[in-house]
């Protein structure tokens, strides 16, 4: 009998597997889920879902109020802002962009953070302290104005707001994957793994990483939330997507002027980005709670 | 980095272990016996020293001889909840080191693995499942799975059944004097429980505060103890028969501190027969009989004999 031949009872499940079906058990985790994945499709669907082009304009429809309103129409269900354009299709492919940047930005932070912390804790020594104080040099500026910082020095634009950020969460993920990298470093698995003969790079990567995920996930969820609140700021600081592309924080820049005159025209990309950001910080939570044992029970 | 104190957890210690036999190292907590294990494995770095593996120095080595090495050498850990990855099922823990060492394709390990599961007594089942599924004393046998498969000559076992139970300890015990008669085995067994190191070991050398007092045959040993370390250490053993009673020597104070270890012979704080010779000038281990070597001034004219 050979292993493709060995019975695989329902208990040989991946122990993450194992933590990822109590998810189902939090409220709180599938309601965030609920609301990402509905973010996801509008994302992805965003051409059929939108009534009308984000970015054409119309004289004859500016500053329409939505269709509750007594001057509404169904033309324009949420309005439209001081260009005649449709805020309701500019959402929808608003949700593009702040997908886009929560995945591109985080994953950067996510690959280069967890490099460091990897090597960082498991080498250790001077390595370690000279990667650490870096860290400790950009946690030391706040996040926004170092990613201010960082989109004046390339250039403002989608693309560089996105490394802007990403170079701003790195710390947060290096030094939480070297905390469990130390941590783990301790059992006797590791030693195991030395004392076979496996180099450093098989121990880190494959021994250690995976043992070090949980943190990781609930991080790397609740990161995106920040990442779209803070690539929403850097855009209503004009630093970030450049009109036209329909950006919600962007949006909400434009139409300060008018709060008083059409409160609408900023009212729905800022429930927009609410619901967004809610829906990452939902899961992040439930994600910490089914990922951490000592949570459980 | 400023060197705020050395430990010198294990200091001048020169044993030998004889090929195919179990030498026991026994000694109370703390007291270095991990440490000599793992300065063997070059697992940790001894700051000094030489480690003769078949008449070669294996602190000299290279990191590719020391992979190479690390064919002939393994270790048993003690905490078998610690020592498998929880990430990993078993049919990867034990046959990681194969793949290491580019042994045999997926096919070939797995027939391996299955193999050495068979040896110690577990099934082939059990490959896909991951350690958490496993009784204490399975996992110790996924352990001894995973040193066995590169064949090696010397396993290190670091108190390899104290974490297990009576029952269990004498069912792994079994299992490992076994294997070494099948395949050959040299075991270096440190434990901190003599009956264990009585039942498994040829020689037996036990050790104090990172120093090696006294070393022998394991009949003699139990029977004539020479070191008052070693009678104190035996006397403070249980005994399985309640209506034996036996003469306790009870030490007095702890365990000096290894940062500051006292001068002279390193027992002296603790030792009940303690001269002034004792607290100026540091005993060699000696041979004091045929094959029995300890390391004190008064060796064999103290205490029981």
């Amino acid at each position: 009998m050979t292993s493709a031949t060995a019975p695989r009872g329902p208990q040989d499940r991946h122990p993450l597997l194992e933590q990822m079906s109590q998810l189902w058990r939090n409220k709180t985790a599938v309601i965030g889920l609920v609301i990402i994945t509905f973010f996801i499709l509008t994302a992805l669907l965003a051409p059929l879902l939108s009534p009308h082009n984000p970015v054409e304009t119309s004289l004859y429809d500016q500053l329409k109020p939505p269709v509750w309103h007594a001057k509404g129409t169904w033309k324009n269900i949420l309005g439209t802002d001081e260009l005649g354009r449709d805020t309701l299709s500019r959402i929808i492919f608003g949700s593009r962009v702040s997908l886009t940047v929560a995945l591109v930005s985080v994953g950067l932070a996510f690959l280069v953070g967890t490099f460091l912390g990897c090597v960082s804790g498991y080498f250790k020594g001077i390595l370690d302290s000279l990667v650490m104080r870096v860290m400790d040099m950009i946690l030391a500026f706040p996040y926004l104005l170092l990613a201010i910082v960082v989109v004046a020095y390339l250039g403002p634009s989608l693309q560089n707001a996105m490394i802007a950020i990403g170079i701003t969460y790195v710390p947060r993920f290096a030094r939480i994957v070297r905390g469990s990298v130390l941590e783990e470093c301790g059992k006797d698995y590791v030693m195991a793994a030395r004392a076979i003969g496996a180099r450093d790079a098989r121990i880190i990567f494959l021994a250690i990483l995976p043992n070090c995920l949980g943190p990781l996930i609930v991080q790397t969820t609740l990161s995106m939330a920040s990442a779209i609140l803070d690539a929403a700021a850097l855009s209503f600081l004009g630093l970030g997507a450049q009109p036209p592309t329909p950006e919600w924080g962007g949006m909400i820049a434009r139409s300060r002027a008018l709060i008083l005159r059409a409160p609408w025209v900023m009212t729905f990309p800022g429930l927009a980005i609410l619901a967004a950001v809610l829906g990452f910080n939902l899961l992040g939570d439930g994600l910490r709670d089914a990922l951490d044992p000592r949570l459980r029970d | 980095m400023k060197e705020v104190a050395a430990v010198k957890a294990v200091d001048g210690v020169s044993v030998a272990i004889r090929e195919g036999e179990t030498l026991g190292l026994v000694g109370e907590s703390g007291c270095g016996k991990s440490t000599l294990g793992r300065a063997i494995l070059r697992l940790e770095e001894p700051t000094s020293g030489e480690v003769l593996f078949e008449g070669r120095n294996i602190l000299t080595f290279d990191p590719k001889q020391l992979r190479a090495l690390r064919r002939q050498m393994q270790i048993i850990f003690q905490d078998p909840f610690s020592s498998l990855n929880p990430r990993k099922t078993v049919a990867q823990i034990v046959g990681e080191p194969l793949l290491v060492h580019g042994l045999g394709n997926r096919l070939e390990r797995d027939q391996r693995v299955e193999e050495l599961l068979g040896v110690v007594g577990l099934r082939a089942e059990h490959m896909r499942r991951y350690p958490h599924m496993f009784s204490g004393g399975q996992r110790q046998r996924i352990g001894v799975a995973r040193a066995l498969a590169l064949n090696p000559k010397l396993v290190i076992c670091d108190e390899a059944v104290s974490a297990l139970d009576v029952s269990i300890q004498a069912q792994v015990l079994n299992l490992l004097r076994d294997l070494q008669d099948e395949f050959g085995l040299t075991y270096l067994f440190i434990s901190h429980d003599l009956h264990v190191v009585e039942h498994v070991s040829d020689r037996v050398a036990v050790m104090y505060l990172g120093k090696v007092v006294e070393l022998a045959a394991k009949a003699e040993i139990y029977l004539r103890p020479l070191h008052p370390y070693t009678q104190a250490l035996l006397s403070a053993s249980p005994m399985p028969d309640p209506t034996v009673k036996r003469q306790r020597i009870i030490l007095k104070g702890d365990v000096p501190s290894p940062i500051n270890p006292p001068p002279g012979c390193r027992f002296h704080t603790r030792c009940p027969y303690a001269e002034s010779v004792c607290r100026q000038s540091e005993p060699e281990l000696r041979e004091e009989r045929d094959g029995h070597f300890a390391a004190c001034h008064f060796a064999g004219r103290v205490g029981i004999h």
